[in-house]
């Protein structure tokens, strides 16, 4: 019988690996080879445009103290500098890290000054991708924050035994169902400066003596973008939370009524605790996305720098500017950025759940 | 005040804020159908019911542009993708959720974490892959791309749901002498039927509103899918947005999605609760 059930075993786990073999096919097709890809390049000088050679660049696109990197001839092999306090047309060569005359390819005579050429370039230095940076933690930590307090809010209506209740459940599905570039083009409309119906609504009510350009506007396109991005994913919020509070316990609930406990103290030692595990959840799958974002900003504000964001950033680099290496380093940088946003967040949100048992 | 008072007060401020909510809701939609019934000079005026109703900017939505094709592109290419992922991960979740071997978590593990990946880190090499394989600027390219989120997402729900079926169903059939494919086919698909709906209408749903790959990876106007479209939508004049069309156009693909989503909404919501609050 043994002999049977282990033969049986091996077949339907022989049978599991031929099952996986397509799906894990398709996945490192898709997922891993680029993936790979995507980090090499990083470390390449590759670009889009078909003639130039790719070369290995070492961390010169993250980080790199010498001569404009796009200063790099092939045919030289080496720098094109025009050193203008000698007016003198040289190229550098870092192998041997010595200036030659261009005409002559001999070694340059005069001292020449270093600090007048050299500059530190590359990703990790440059002002825009650390805005981008800022500009994505601040879009995520806020709009995330804003859609929890907002989805807790709506689930805990759509939780009440009210008349009504599937209507307005059915109300909250809509903005969910709206393609995020739909509802981008839907509210630029809305928040156009001359002919939106936001301006003419709040002029009306005397919020705003002026028009605004809420988009063009550097202090109000980000949290536009944000008023948005709320707007569009509060519902998939209170649908999880409103998942998790159907699951409660009533037993809970009616004691805390009959011992008159208010019904605030209730929702904060009662409700809250017990539905802390689905919120962790709902807010490590939100930041994921906000952390990504794109079509929103890239549809309502385009690549402003006001309101730019990392994968903004990356793609410019990409396809824009046809920098496959320095857009590699950009991608990379976000990669890990998320990469180790949620190891901690995994690891502290498992520390405070064991502490709490 | 007495209890009563106090409690009918609290019941219309309870009732106010329900409608606030709904009017933040749905007001932007209403808006945009409203805004694509104007014509001419009356989409910039504020009118909160359109005097005269027009078709206008549904005819010139498609006159201007190959919409009628983008929508096409749209439909062929979330079909595919969910047939695809569909198919890939119903044997995968089967070997994932009723056989144990070495590895498994391991498996599993992977597979969440592709699910969570930013698109624009294998952009890159994404698109070499695509431009070596000869498919730029074609559906295919989409449907590839597109199984990087919907794939990772089928098989993790698929997966829970069928290592939640009973036992007893596949001990029957292997005492019957049933291959797994014959198990798979005979006894799991047709128990799977409301499973693979909802995880099918979501990935469509995910597909349906893809931007990022469909921008970068097609150049051609006819080979845009809809949210590129209506991206894209450019007047007469680089100045001067023709808002009418675009509206028209977002209200054309949006209308099916949200008639499908209230049709299917509680399938929907356990559809969602089960790729995240179990993941």
């Amino acid at each position: 019988m043994t002999v049977r059930a282990s033969k049986l075993t091996r077949q339907r786990v022989r049978a599991a690996w031929v099952f996986l073999a397509p799906m894990l096919i398709v996945l490192a097709l898709v997922a891993g080879w680029p993936l790979l890809s995507t980090f090499s390049y990083s470390f390449t000088d590759k670009t889009l445009t078909a003639d130039s050679e790719t070369r290995f660049v070492g961390v010169s696109n993250y980080v790199f103290y010498g001569p404009n990197l796009n200063d790099w001839d092939d045919e030289l092999d080496g720098y094109f500098i025009v050193y203008e306090p000698d007016d003198a047309l040289l190229v550098y060569r870092p192998d041997t890290d010595t200036f030659y005359d261009l005409d002559t390819d001999q070694p340059y005579a005069d001292n020449v000054d270093r600090s007048q050429i050299f500059e530190w370039q590359g990703l990790l230095v440059d002002g825009l991708w650390w805005k981008s940076v800022w500009n994505t933690t601040a879009f995520a930590v806020i709009s995330v924050a804003l859609e929890l307090i907002l989805g807790m809010a709506v689930a805990l209506i759509l939780n009440a035994n009210m008349p009504g209740r599937s209507v307005m459940r059915a109300a909250v599905l809509i903005p969910w169902a709206i393609p995020t570039i739909v509802s981008a083009q839907m509210w630029g409309w809305m928040l156009n400066d001359q002919y939106g119906v936001i301006n003419e609504v709040f002029l009306g009510l005397g919020f705003i003596e002026d028009r605004l350009a809420y988009t063009a506007n550097p202090l109000l396109a980000l949290p536009s973008v944000i008023a948005v991005d709320v707007w569009k994913t509060t519902p998939f919020m209170s649908l999880l939370i409103l998942a998790a509070l159907q699951l409660l316990p009533g037993e809970c609930y009616e004691a805390a009524r009959v011992d008159g406990v208010h019904p605030i103290k209730v929702f904060v030692k009662i409700t809250l605790p017990l539905i802390r595990p689905a919120l962790m959840v709902a807010v490590i799958f939100r930041s994921l996305d906000a952390l990504r974002i794109f079509d929103l900003i890239y549809v309502l504000t385009s690549n402003t720098r006001d309101t730019m964001s990392m994968s903004v950033y990356a793609r410019q680099q990409l396809v824009d500017f046809q920098n496959v290496g320095y857009g590699s380093a950009a991608s990379t940088t976000l990669f890990l950025i998320i990469t180790s946003f949620t190891v901690v967040y995994i690891a502290l949100g498992r520390v405070n759940f064991g502490g709490e048992r | 005040m007495d209890y009563k008072t106090r409690k009918r007060l609290l019941t219309v401020a309870f009732y106010v804020m329900v409608a606030f909510i709904v009017i933040y809701t749905v007001f932007p939609f209403y808006w945009a159908v409203v805004s694509s019934l104007k014509a001419g000079a009356a989409l910039f005026r504020v009118e909160f019911v359109p005097p005269d109703p027009a078709w206008d900017n549904y005819v010139s939505v498609f006159r201007e542009q190959p919409f009628a094709r983008n929508i096409l592109n749209s439909v062929i290419v979330a079909f595919v993708t969910v047939i695809l992922s569909l198919f890939l991960a119903v044997t995968a979740a089967y070997a994932l959720g009723r056989v144990y071997f070495r590895g498994r978590g391991v498996l599993l593990f992977v597979v969440l974490g592709v699910s969570m990946f930013p698109q624009v880190a294998v952009l890159s090499g994404l698109y070499e892959t695509i431009r070596f394989l000869g498919l730029y600027n074609s559906l295919w390219a989409l449907i590839l791309s597109y199984l990087i989120f919907t794939l990772p997402f089928t098989v993790w729900v698929l997966t829970t749901f069928m290592r939640e079926l009973p036992k007893e169903l596949e001990e029957a059939a292997i005492v019957d002498g049933a291959s797994p494919w014959q198990t798979i086919v005979s006894v799991f698909m047709p128990l799977m039927g409301p499973a693979l709906a909802t995880t099918g209408l979501l990935a469509f749903i995910a597909a349906w509103n893809e931007f990022l790959f469909a921008l970068t990876f097609t150049l051609t106007n006819d080979m845009r899918t809809v949210p590129v479209a209506i991206a894209l939508i450019s007047g007469a004049s680089q100045f001067e947005l023709p808002w009418g069309n675009i509206m028209a156009a977002s209200v054309i693909v949006t209308v099916p999605l949200i008639v499908l989503v209230l049709i299917f909404q509680r399938k929907i919501v356990s559809g969602l609760t089960a790729g995240a609050v179990k993941g």
